[in-house]
């Protein structure tokens, strides 16, 4: 029998290392936000010629477009995202290349205004935090006959962060090397993972409830331990036919489904660990209060690990 | 076999021969699969009104005239099925589906398409500038333009081959026209269409000289005749009553769309099949009803898409592969489970019972979650600008997370049901991987 439970601070360290990482690159790097988010112009173009990405920004430059973020596709399009143009400034743009790289084709092109931008964000905002109650509630309601059913709403609410965490970290590096930009489609692809990841905790969860109810006077930690191992093979097995699916996704379709597709997989990774590996695990530590002892615990290991 | 176990697989049958129908023939008037502006190309627009200039408590007339005019000016075109929609109190949604001149449509859409009519005055600085030809009608000075021209504008030839604009004026404009006219005579009048001069077909701006006083109708002279006869429909449909500002602009081109849904109908393939491969190569037997119950799911699904109809976008059909992905976790819980009963010694027989009632609580309280996530994205979706694909998402998967369970549930177990008590059911090891191999 695999024990999950007693390794969980090799579990948290993994995590913490995985987000200071994100919040280290979030805070340096920050986000790219997409034109849904902070206005602007995003013109997807097509040249016929091969056209180099140094040679692009300088002719966008002498266009007069200095501010631009330029991100090559899958399909070898570039994705031009500039401040908002309106109709003659976007003609003036594509004459400009044109006369430049040769004929082009536009497949895709959309403008945001600053006003829908600004709903959009809140929109956003409330979504995601609509969600985390919704799913807070729930989680707290559907555990309401178990002692502390606030435990285990608020330990699945931590691993939803975790895996919402994990996902913007690794966005903002990506934007930092690909430019990657976080649009709509990023939140849709968070909210699903939020979903997700619940949902594998909750099986979780289920079974610690039922084992519980078997055994009333079990060792919790063995009974979360239990739990856990009992629902390995079935959280794994829905995880890769899950993941199966999604990497297909990515590898046929990308395009403007790209951030969502590159979110669930984050995301389903992210969720399948924290679902296994911390939210069951903080259960232990909370119900052990082990957060007194884990304070003083730090820095004896690593004095320990220092001799 | 018991008697409700056959009539469960005749239901299910039923409603497996009746999707695969609905997806392969017409039904209910629903011939294909309704697709979004992404997969179809098009474009989507947004415009706000400025109701600045508009007296209080007529703003809502304002914008129904608006729309009203953009309606007549999107016959022009001729497109299909356009969506021109009021949203809220002060913004239109334009839809075009499947246009290829999104510019030239834009423009149209966009134009004030007033033609004012100007004189040449010498400016403070001794220049000579045009200004807007007015005269006092009725103690109120106004100014000469196509407001007050009938919406009965044509396009003709002269004696010599000339493209004329024939236009006529209204009473008020008559007015305005004669006293214009009569002061003008031997002078240029300038013709101007929102803003700008008006260019001939020799690309210089149209300034006839008058030459009488002009009351009833008026000809433009000079256009080519594809601008002639633009400018006459766009004069015809009426002015658009109050500025409107495009605040939201998505245009895909309709060549892309459909790579798109070669692509996704490649991934989805692919990606099911895979998922087959591992629920069969796992666990067994069951995996291969669970795939049985997959195809029945995909079916059911798919019909539903088309009869309801959804729009399917590329994010729709995203949330639906994906939804493959997941609707097999239903079958994966509950064979997780079997397993495990299996393994202490139940007859397959019980061990489906067992396994399928134990998982039933996980397996609600999971999706609940998904479902919470899905309602909270379609709200979304709805309401932000532009917001089609994610809820396309949020509905596609809801309907498969909604869909899966009843597969999962009623599907797999009533076939699994029918290998009760047949010679395979001793053989547990075939149905679950691993079961009764070890001692736990």
């Amino acid at each position: 029998m695999f024990d999950i439970a007693g390794k969980r601070f090799q579990f948290f360290l993994i995590s913490g290392v995985v987000i200071l990482i994100g919040i280290i690159s979030l805070l340096t790097v920050g986000l790219k936000t997409g034109v849904e988010f902070s206005s602007g112009s995003l013109l997807t173009v097509d040249f016929e010629q091969a056209v180099a990405r140094d040679e692009l920004k300088a002719a966008l430059a002498d266009l007069g477009h200095s501010n631009v973020i330029i991100q090559r596709t899958g399909a070898g399009d570039y994705l031009i995202r500039t401040r908002e143009l309106n109709d003659e400034e976007k003609k003036a743009l594509e004459a400009g290349l044109e006369a430049r790289f040769g004929k082009l084709t536009e497949p895709e092109f959309s403008s945001v205004s600053p006003m829908i931008a600004t709903e959009t964000v809140r929109t956003a905002v409330i979504a995601v935090a609509v969600a985390a109650v919704g799913i807070l509630l729930y989680v707290t309601w559907a555990f309401r006959r178990m002692p502390r059913p606030f435990h285990y709403g608020t330990c699945a609410i931590i691993a939803l962060i975790h895996d919402a965490l994990v996902a913007l970290g690794i966005f903002s590096i990506l934007g930092g090397i690909l430019n990657w930009q976080v649009n709509m489609m990023f939140i849709t692809g968070i909210l699903a993972v939020i979903g997700y990841s619940v949902n594998n905790t909750v099986v979780i969860f289920d079974r610690i409830r039922e084992n519980l109810r078997l055994d009333i006077n079990a060792d919790f930690e063995t009974v979360v331990n239990n739990s856990m191992v009992e629902t390995l093979g079935r959280s794994i097995n829905t995880s890769l036919t899950t993941l199966i699916v999604v990497l297909a996704l990515l590898f046929f379709v990308g395009a403007t489904i790209q951030n969502l597709v590159a979110v669930l997989i984050i995301g389903i990774i992210a969720g399948t660990f924290s679902s296994i590996c911390i939210a069951p695990t903080l259960l232990v530590v909370w119900d052990k209060k082990e957060w007194r002892r884990f304070i003083s615990w730090l820095p004896f290991r690593w004095a320990k690990a220092g001799e | 076999m018991s008697t409700r176990n056959l009539i469960t697989l005749s239901i299910v049958m039923a409603l497996f021969a009746f999707a695969v129908i609905a997806l392969l023939y017409p039904l209910f008037g629903r011939e294909t699969m309704r697709l979004g502006l992404d997969l179809r190309g098009g474009i989507h627009m947004v415009y706000q009104a400025d109701f600045s200039d508009i007296e209080k408590g007529q703003e809502g007339e304002a914008i129904d005239g608006a729309i009203a005019v953009i309606e007549r000016r999107i016959n022009i075109l001729g497109v299909t099925e356009p969506v021109i929609q009021k949203q809220g109190t002060d913004r239109i949604l334009v839809e075009l589906p499947g246009i290829s001149e999104a510019d030239k449509a834009k423009k149209l859409i966009g134009q004030t398409a007033l033609i004012e009519f100007r004189e040449l005055k010498t400016s403070a600085g001794g220049g000579e500038e045009w200004v807007p030809a007015t005269a006092v009608v009725n103690g109120q000075e106004k100014e000469l333009n196509s407001a007050f021209f009938k919406e009965n504008t044509y396009v003709t030839t002269g004696q010599l081959g000339e493209v004329l604009l024939v236009f006529e004026w209204n009473s008020e404009g008559k007015k305005i026209s004669e006293e214009v006219t009569g002061r003008l005579i031997g002078e240029p009048l300038g013709i101007f269409l929102s803003g700008e001069p008006l260019l001939g077909d020799d690309g210089k701006p149209i300034a006839p000289i008058v030459r009488s006083k002009i009351s009833d109708r008026g000809q433009i002279e000079g256009l080519s005749l594809n601008e002639a006869q633009e400018l006459s429909q766009l004069l015809n449909a009426g002015r658009i009553p109050l500025p409107l500002t495009p605040i939201y602009d998505q245009t895909v081109s309709p060549v892309l769309g459909a790579d798109f849904i070669n692509m996704s109908v490649k991934a989805g393939v692919i990606g099911i099949i895979l998922v087959m491969l591992f629920m069969t190569a796992y666990y067994r037997v069951s995996g291969f009803l669970a795939n049985l119950a997959l195809i029945f799911y995909g079916a059911i699904v798919l019909a539903i898409f088309k009869l309801w109809p959804v729009t399917l976008t590329l994010a729709g059909i995203g949330g639906f592969i994906v939804s493959i992905g997941m609707a097999v976790d239903a079958n994966v819980l509950i064979f997780e489970r079997m397993k495990e009963e299996i393994r202490t010694g139940r007859t397959l027989g019980a061990a489906i019972e067992a396994g399928f009632n134990r998982a039933w609580t996980a397996i609600r309280d999971s999706n609940i979650t998904t479902i919470i996530v899905c309602l909270i994205l379609i709200w979304v979706g709805n309401s932000i600008v532009g917001g089609a694909p994610v809820a396309g998402f949020a509905i596609t998967l809801l309907i498969g997370v909604l869909v899966s369970m009843f597969s999962a549930i009623v599907v797999t177990r009533t076939l699994l049901r029918l290998f009760v008590g047949g010679p395979l059911s001793k053989r547990t090891y075939l149905f679950s991987a691993w079961a009764g191999k070890e001692n736990v």
